[in-house]
């Protein structure tokens, strides 16, 4: 209302009290909203900066680089990953290297698993009537979603006894296979809201037209609902990226993940706090350009059980 | 949470005839059966192995595994051998069903029976059942009643995060410019891995003698800035980081609620020459109440699987102030490798949670009601 009036007021005899009260509520507003900006951001750039800091410069709280200290390759050197030690072997590399692929291997793979399991159970319960004795669609569906209160905890050590029957210890597939358990019902929560948006006359034209049901599905239905997918997918990507508590329990060398080394060298490196940064910043830093660039399905995912 | 009405307003009927061959159904059962049975024979042969009673097998229950996937599958192609169409509808939701019942069901029965063990991994001997002696360490078991505590905590604090999450919605329905950028600036520390921001945050700006927010304090008049000294002030400090990393969640799902609202009846309001005040606690607040259900709904089942910052910044300190209850099991498990004890300490607190979400889910579901 304010912005309307006050254009339309512009012109005409000011009325004083009114411009005043409303550039208030715009300094107000932009304020908090900046000030909001500060607190998101500034441990992302403390981050980012500290990872070019020396010693001193830490400890003296510098925080403007060039203007407060001048930034260093230290962090990044020690990662191997500065542009002097980028072409030398180093060992801490290869380590990070193989950790970042590990989350890589184990982040895609669960979720392109869980969108495609649980799209097709999300199309099955929005479309088709199932009755198996006293199961019924709602309490399939049911099934699925209270998935989502299950607390890790009571999962993570039955699997580490299994895990270890099964030798599936510390390797991709078990970690794959959890993850894709844990992020399922997100995706048949999305998917469901999707393909019950998608009206159902197109695939009965479809089926009218001689489609199978799965043919109309992969046809006609997927396409319709791919940016849905997406977005469950993007949400699966970040939750599994993060995911610490199974990966810290159930991999120790060959399948550990980004998180579980950040944590390691948490405890171990006292004050050295430049590599540290550098480390923090480039298990980060995947997840910070997804967020900047594919924003808009994070958000529609998000959205998908809020509004109805 | 769909309604059966609407889900049966969108559902796709089908007519179908599909004449299934004797020989095609027998085919199908035989597939079925046969994969069982293939499976029920593994697991019997490496049953007597592990019971030292054979000397054969496999070295590891691994192929056991394959001989389940192999039997999902026969399950799978059985059901639309024997059932036609209603076989090929049914493929759409039995790989997930499977997936998760394998992957949940049978760990938890297991971990059932774990719980009642006393198992030690480290300790030589092996599990042994002890029935309910679990129990009684538990119900002696001060640290643990103690995190169950910290938790109550904790999930009051979403109140606050709730709040602040409304607020920032609200700003950022408003009308401004670079909404795109504060929407993305707003976003990006739930993008963040915990255990990042257990560093950035916990460790390093919340350091006592140089971190940024340490200095800030002093420069705010606090002689001893140090965020993990008292047992409430780490629990506070715990309780900001976590709302640090997931207002931007609640924040996302009640913009999308208020882009969604009808803009004649806020408008109506208006006309009607409401203050702002009045028409939001009187128009938007009401009308919004379903979609900040859900939110605080959500937010509630994930604040209570809270773990990775606890376990990295103050490990459960000072003296058991910040514990959460995964966090408290994951120590029981790493420092003691008590896998019998920390199975039922998990097994009560999934107990605890069902019988919390079902009654929060009994009430809200008739408050809401009462909002419509």
């Amino acid at each position: 209302m304010s912005a309307e009036t006050g254009q339309i007021f512009k012109d005409a005899a000011p009325d004083l009290k009114f411009r005043a009260k409303w550039y208030t509520r715009r300094v107000l507003i932009y304020g908090t909203l900046l000030f909001w900006t500060v607190i998101c951001l500034f441990p992302i750039y403390w981050t980012a900066t500290t990872s070019f800091k020396i010693a001193p410069d830490v400890m003296q709280g510098h925080l403007i680089p060039w203007a407060d200290f001048e930034p260093a390759w230290r962090g990044w050197r020690s990662l191997g990953l500065s542009p002097q030690t980028i072409f030398e072997t180093s060992t801490v590399r290869e380590e990070f290297l193989k950790r970042f692929t590990n989350s890589v291997i184990t982040s895609l793979a669960a979720s392109a698993l869980a969108v495609v399991l649980g799209s097709m159970a999300a199309y099955g319960l929005s479309r088709f009537t199932y009755r198996l004795k006293f199961i019924k669609n709602r309490d399939i569906s049911f099934f699925f979603l209270s998935q989502l209160i299950l607390p890790p905890v009571v999962l993570a050590l039955p699997f580490l006894v299994l895990y270890k029957e099964l030798a599936l210890l510390d390797s991709h597939i078990g970690l794959i296979l959890l993850y894709t358990l844990m992020v399922l019902p997100i995706v048949i929560w999305i998917m469901r809201d999707q393909f019950s948006a998608i009206p159902v006359e197109l695939e009965e034209a479809a089926l009218v037209d001689g489609l199978s049901v799965w043919k109309a599905f992969l046809q006609i239905v997927l396409p319709i609902a791919l940016p849905g997918m997406i977005a469950a997918f993007i949400l699966s990507l970040v939750l599994c990226w993060n995911e610490y508590f199974f990966a810290a329990l159930l991999t120790s060398t060959d399948a550990k993940t980004i998180p579980v080394m950040v944590a390691s060298q948490t405890g171990s490196q006292g004050i050295n706090w430049w590599s540290m940064a550098a480390l923090s910043f480039a298990a980060i830093l995947p997840l910070v350009i997804i967020g900047i660039v594919l924003e808009r399905f994070i958000i529609k995912g998000m959205a998908a059980g809020a509004v109805k | 949470m769909s309604t059966p009405a609407q889900l049966e307003g969108n559902q796709l009927y089908v007519v179908t005839s599909d004449h299934m061959s004797r020989g095609r159904i027998l085919a199908g059962r035989a597939l079925m059966w046969g994969a069982a049975l293939v499976l029920l024979l593994m697991v019997v042969v490496q049953g007597l192995r592990e019971n030292e009673s054979i000397s054969f097998g496999f070295e590891t229950w691994r192929p056991v595994l394959y001989a389940y996937a192999f039997w999902a599958v026969c399950l799978c192609i059985g059901q639309v051998l024997t059932r036609g169409e209603q076989g090929k509808r049914a493929l759409f939701v039995l790989p997930g069903v499977l997936f998760v019942v394998s992957m949940v069901i049978f760990p938890i029965l297991f971990g059932i029976y774990i719980s009642l063990t006393d198992w030690n991994l480290s300790s030589l001997t092996g599990r042994k059942f002890n029935g309910v002696d679990n129990f009684v360490q538990m119900a002696g078991d001060s640290f643990y009643w103690n995190a169950l505590k910290n938790m109550v905590y904790y999930v009051l604090a979403i109140s606050v995060e709730y709040a602040i999450a409304f607020g920032l919605a609200l700003l950022l329905n408003a009308q401004i410019r670079a909404r795109k950028f504060f929407r993305v600036a707003f976003l990006l520390p739930l993008m963040l891995s915990p255990v990042a921001v257990s560093w950035m945050v916990g460790k390093s700006m919340m350091e006592i003698r140089f971190g940024p927010l340490a200095n800030l304090g002093r420069f705010l008049g606090w002689e001893t800035p140090s965020f993990f000294g008292t047992a409430e002030i780490a629990r506070l400090t715990m309780m900001v980081m976590d709302a640090w990393t997931f207002i931007p969640f609640m924040m996302i799902m009640l913009l999308a609620g208020l882009q969604a609202l009808p803009k004649d009846v806020v408008e109506a309001a208006k006309v009607d020459g409401a203050s702002r005040w009045t028409t939001f606690w009187h128009v938007t607040f009401p009308l919004m109440l379903p979609v900040s259900i859900t939110a605080i709904l959500i937010r509630i089942i994930f604040k209570l699987k809270l773990a990775d910052i606890i376990i990295n910044v103050t490990a459960g300190g000072p003296g058991g102030a910040t514990d959460t209850v995964t966090s408290f099991i994951f120590r029981e498990y790493r420092d003691r490798s008590n896998v019998g004890y920390g199975t039922l300490l998990a097994m009560v607190y999934l107990v605890l949670i069902i019988v919390f979400i079902t009654l929060l889910l009994k009430l809200v579901r008739r408050w809401m009601r009462q909002s419509y």
